[in-house]
């Protein structure tokens, strides 16, 4: 994946964090995977890409980061269901934003979510995934970006 | 007063909306988490207006967008979407919907959408 693509998803980031106003959103250097595990917080999205690209989009976050963004949605509700959507809807809406610079044949699937670290997570072979670490209000999460060439 | 009907499968986004739009104008008839299940609650509540997410499992938005015009042409949709490519927009226009508010949005900007929607 070039860095190219990288900036793209550096600035859909930034969008969405902006849309609360509030705090800035805190982007520390992106850096390259390479042969090791991706780091995973408490709840994560998976978004698979097909089409003209193929790989992943995911964005995992803490408990805190998810409640945080709740909050700024005015939703009271911080039960682990709404954690759940919540985790899957940023990945959703990180990924479908991208259209607007992959076009309509980036497409993208439903989200997949899961809760703590698996035993491995295993990302498409023989392509650079870029991890982008985010932290909001004090609380971390992770963008990672794993897209063909 | 017009009738408002919900489209989405996150739960947080259906209350979002719901804590958005204009009380005084919109009258939430029913909320729907997918394609199929918007095109029973519409032919039983006949909403005036409907915001659709157009990624959706069983059946996407746009396909249900094709159907409910084809059932009621003049119903206004708002496509509610993160796909925030020109083709899509496009196709959902072609499709029938009313206009198109690309996610992450602000209480602000979906309640003037909606506004906007009704006054066409």
């Amino acid at each position: 994946m070039k860095e190219q693509k990288l900036q793209i998803f550096l600035s859909i980031v930034n969008n969405y964090f902006n849309q609360f106003g509030g705090e800035e959103l805190l982007v520390d250097t992106p850096y390259l995977l390479e042969n090791q595990q991706p780091k995973v917080h408490d709840y994560t999205g998976v978004i698979g890409i097909s089409g003209v690209q193929k790989g992943v989009v995911y964005f995992s976050a803490t408990n805190e980061m998810l409640s945080r963004i709740l909050d700024s949605m005015g939703e009271p509700d911080k039960s682990e269901n709404n954690f759940v959507d919540l985790v899957g809807e940023v990945a959703n809406t990180i990924a479908g934003n991208a259209r607007n610079e992959f076009g309509a044949s980036f497409h993208i699937s439903v989200p997949f979510v899961f809760k703590g670290s698996p035993q491995s997570i295993i990302l498409p072979k023989d392509e650079r995934s870029f991890i982008i670490p985010v932290t909001w209000y004090g609380q971390v999460g992770e963008i990672v970006v794993c897209l063909q060439n | 007063m017009y009738k408002l009907m919900i489209v989405d499968d996150s739960n947080i986004i259906r209350n979002r909306i719901q804590r958005a739009y204009d009380s005084g104008k919109f009258m939430l008839v029913a909320t729907a988490t997918s394609g199929v299940q918007a095109i029973e609650k519409f032919n039983v509540h006949r909403p005036d207006v409907i915001t659709m997410d157009l990624t959706m499992p069983q059946m996407d938005g746009l396909e249900c967008i094709e159907r409910i015009i084809a059932i009621d042409p003049d119903v206004r949709i708002l496509v509610v979407s993160a796909l925030s490519d020109k083709a899509t927009g496009i196709q959902a226009l072609s499709l029938g919907a009313s206009g198109f508010l690309c996610k992450p949005f602000s209480a602000e900007e979906l309640a003037e959408s909606l506004c906007e929607l009704m006054q066409d």
